[in-house]
């Protein structure tokens, strides 16, 4: 069985998720790119955000 | 214009084989209705990112879900995972379910193969696109 952490199944996620958004979501390489990339900031960034608020809540 | 004239052009188009292939083959096999269209790059993107995520899915000792008529939700996930096309019948045709849950990540594991499948959805969506024309 695969081991893989919270953060790393997260980052995994936001990996496919994006590069499927990207390619389905725009018209053109560039902006597929440029989506791609700003989709998995979001992801990354909100698992982030919504970490450290939970942390904040139980503290 | 003559009447005949406006007729036709109210008649929609018959789709071509390809607006019904493409979406097909592309819901069996993730990625696969870009690459019959020569996307190649964008299908084999497609195809890389859906089977990992399916697959992570799977060895996460993910539940991949049966028919049922249950909890809603149970529902809905077992929408997802037939999403996923040919890979959700072999899964079910080899029956890769995990007998006995011991790991915590295994609930992640079932929402990859939930979301593996509706990603392979809007692939199939994005692929019928591009055989309308709607898409370059």
């Amino acid at each position: 069985m695969t081991q893989i952490s919270h953060f790393g199944a997260a980052v995994l996620f936001a990996l496919f998720a994006s590069v499927v958004f990207g390619i389905t979501q725009k018209q053109t390489t560039r902006e597929m790119i440029k989506y791609g990339l700003q989709s998995f900031a979001m992801f990354v960034g909100g698992v982030i955000l919504a970490g450290w608020a939970m942390w904040l809540l139980r503290h | 214009m003559t009447n005949s004239d406006k007729a036709a052009e109210n008649v929609s188009p018959m789709p071509s084989s390809m607006s019904i292939l493409a979406p097909a083959i592309g819901w069996l096999v993730p990625g696969a209705g870009h690459i019959i269209q020569k996307c190649y790059i964008r299908g084999v993107l497609l195809m890389a990112s859906i089977i990992s995520m399916y697959m992570i899915g799977i060895a996460m000792q993910g539940h991949v879900y049966s028919p049922n008529g249950g909890d809603l939700l149970d529902m809905l996930s077992f929408l997802g995972d037939a999403c996923a096309g040919g890979l959700y019948i072999i899964s079910r045709a080899l029956d890769w379910n995990p007998g006995l849950i011991t790991k915590a990540t295994a609930d992640y594991g079932s929402k990859f193969i939930v979301v593996a499948g509706l990603l392979n959805f809007i692939s199939a969506v994005d692929a019928y696109h591009i055989a309308i024309g709607k898409k370059q």
